[in-house]
């Protein structure tokens, strides 16, 4: 689900590191309120851990395929909303300059597409709703699974409209949504069960190591497992799903701009045009270069403004550019490397 | 199982390619350069394909002065083609509107935003290549600090890849002692999902306390001791100057277009 630079604007990509921007100001605060800098090196490896962790293969049996774990619904599980959104961050980070999963420009979309669901709404809505009435490892698994399946969801919806916004594609939005969710869907819940194990796992091994963990009590059983069966109600999960779905698309649908680009719209503010004329001494001046320095003044297009024309001027032009650039960085290299072992 | 291998090779591999490259660039100005020339790429109109070609010379120019493997980059930069592949395959079906025509070969407004959106991303894909290599992990981390990004975050990150290759070593060796166990197996079986992940997990926790103790050893206090870049204030701002100003005219300007009317 990582995207690439070239399906977003400038618009949407700004607005996106805007968006993700806030809520890492918003965790960095907590996380100093917590005054714990214990936390920062765990959040660290923990980081490290996610990584590693998703590039294992799981088989998932009757299918031929495998799925992996989804990072930001067991991060937030072990470090809390907060501190996992950093360290998803961090993991998104690298991925994207080390690995090239996601773009630099389109960092900030990723981070809100799986970092902030999977962290805020994974555990802040539905771990802690499904949790409220002590833990277990039924909850654990249901947390687990619906976390990842509502926050793959709610990602593939956003990078749909994320890339609607910026015009890069020709799918209509219907045919992109019906395109994106079920795949995410199916994904979502293999990554849940995966998610569910390990934090199930966990809980058995080292139950103090979860977020919301309320120990044990007087009777030696842990809290939420005395026996009486918590109700889990789902109404206000669905409800606040619903609404940060609706918040989410209204917010990216804004975003949405048929307006020029920046370039042509700082043109249109100076100039009140987005095409500069080409008149004055010096345009003639350069008129008259031309004439002296083409190499086949005669040789031309019957139309020189045809588009073939166009095209055989821009792949002649690219050579004769790329073969003076090319030649003179390798140039500059040799003078670089003669200087440097003559020192 | 190759997952992990072909990690594991390409953080030696962005090693080994930066070793001895500190130039006297301020990490920082080279950010603000790959992330303006990002913002450059991707403003590109989907038809301003002519346009949009004369932004290679800023990825030929650095990558030749810098002496950057070709072969290497292209790995690196083969999923994104696919990716950006994959997402503007509808366009051809979908527009058919004829913008070229050679002969009997028509070229429609599909086929050129595809194209146009491929070029895009192998184009920013290659310059964050180029920023990586050239500037390292460390130094992006030096940068954030100077843009001012809370000191928490960046030693998170800072830690996140300096046990990447630690912890992906130690997933390597499991899932190599696993194969072991279970030959002709794809992937881990479910029934040890948890088990698998959750030792590995419950290990990056316990070193994640002896990494604290040895930093408060050091005498950690908040922040984490980066490395020191040695650079020219002089050199950084006129790079910043130089590319900046290079990045816009190749965004105004259609270089080759204008080269080949010049020399036709």
């Amino acid at each position: 689900m990582h995207m690439a630079d070239a399906l977003v604007t400038p618009v949407v990509a700004g607005t996106m590191y805007a968006c993700s921007g806030a809520a890492m100001a918003y965790s960095v605060r907590k996380v100093r309120l917590e005054k714990d800098a214990r936390k920062i090196p765990v959040m660290g490896v923990m980081g490290a851990f996610v990584f590693a962790a998703q590039m294992i293969n799981f088989s998932v049996p009757g299918t031929g395929s495998s799925g992996h774990l989804c990072g930001g619904m067991l991060l937030s599980a072990v470090l809390g909303p907060e501190a996992g959104f950093l360290a998803m961050i961090g993991v998104l980070l690298v991925q994207c300059l080390m690995f090239a999963d996601g773009g630099l420009l389109a960092l900030g979309c990723n981070i809100w597409n799986m970092a902030f669901y999977g962290c805020f709404i994974g555990s802040m809505v539905i771990w802690r709703q499904v949790m409220r009435r002590g833990m277990s490892k039924r909850k654990i698994a249901s947390a687990s699974v619906l976390g990842c399946m509502a926050t793959l969801q709610l990602g593939a919806f956003s990078v749909t409209l994320e890339t609607l916004a910026s015009g890069v594609t020709e799918l209509p939005f219907a045919a992109f949504v019906a395109v994106m969710q079920p795949i995410h869907l199916a994904i979502g819940l293999v990554e849940g069960l995966i998610t569910a194990a390990v934090l199930s796992f966990i809980y058995e091994a080292r139950p103090e190591l979860l977020w919301g963990y309320s120990g044990w009590n007087g009777s030696g059983q842990r809290k939420g497992e005395e026996g009486k069966k918590g109700r889990l109600t789902y109404k206000g999960t669905v409800a606040a799903l619903l609404a940060a779905a609706a918040v989410t698309g209204g917010l990216l649908s804004l975003a949405a701009s048929s307006d020029p680009d920046g370039l042509e719209w700082s043109m249109e503010r100076v100039a009140e045009t987005s095409e500069l004329d080409a008149e004055g001494s010096a345009y003639e001046m350069a008129g008259r270069i031309q004439e002296t320095t083409a190499v086949l003044p005669d040789y031309g297009w019957k139309d020189s403004e045809s588009a073939a024309g166009t095209a055989f001027s821009g792949i002649a032009g690219g050579a004769v550019v790329i073969l003076l650039c090319v030649g003179c960085s390798l140039l500059l290299r040799f003078f670089r490397n003669r200087a440097v072992k003559n020192e | 199982m190759n997952k992990l291998r072909g990690a594991i090779h390409n953080i030696h591999a962005a090693d080994e390619g930066r070793r001895g490259r500190d130039g006297t660039v301020h990490p920082l100005a080279r950010l603000l350069v790959a992330l303006w020339y990002a913002v450059a790429v991707v403003s590109f109109d989907r038809y301003n394909m002519a346009g949009l070609t004369g932004m290679l010379l800023y990825l030929l120019i650095l990558g030749i002065w810098d002496g950057i493997s070709v072969k290497a980059a292209a790995g690196r930069i083969f999923p994104v083609l696919v990716l950006t592949g994959i997402a503007g395959m509808a366009n051809p079906f979908l527009d058919r509107e004829i913008y070229w025509q050679f002969g009997q070969t028509k070229v429609t407004g599909g086929m050129i935003s595809m194209a146009t959106l491929m070029m895009k991303g192998i184009f920013c894909a290659a310059s964050s290549y180029l920023l990586l290599t050239e500037t390292g992990m460390e130094g992006i981390c030096y940068s954030l600090r100077c843009l001012h990004v809370p000191k928490e975050f960046v030693t998170v990150l800072l830690l996140t890849y300096r046990y990447l290759i630690v912890l992906l070593k130690e997933a390597e060796r499991m899932t190599q002692a696993y194969k072991l166990r279970a030959p002709g197996q794809r992937g881990i079986h479910i029934k040890t999902w948890g088990a698998f992940v959750g030792q590995l997990l419950l290990r990056s926790i316990d070193r994640a306390e002896t990494v604290y103790e040895s930093m408060l050893l050091r005498g950690y206090h908040g922040e984490f001791a980066g490395k020191r870049f040695r650079w020219e204030k002089g050199v950084s701002i006129c790079y910043v100057l130089f590319w900046g100003a290079a990045i816009a005219c190749l965004r105004a300007v259609p270089v080759f277009e204008l080269a080949g009317k010049l020399l036709l």
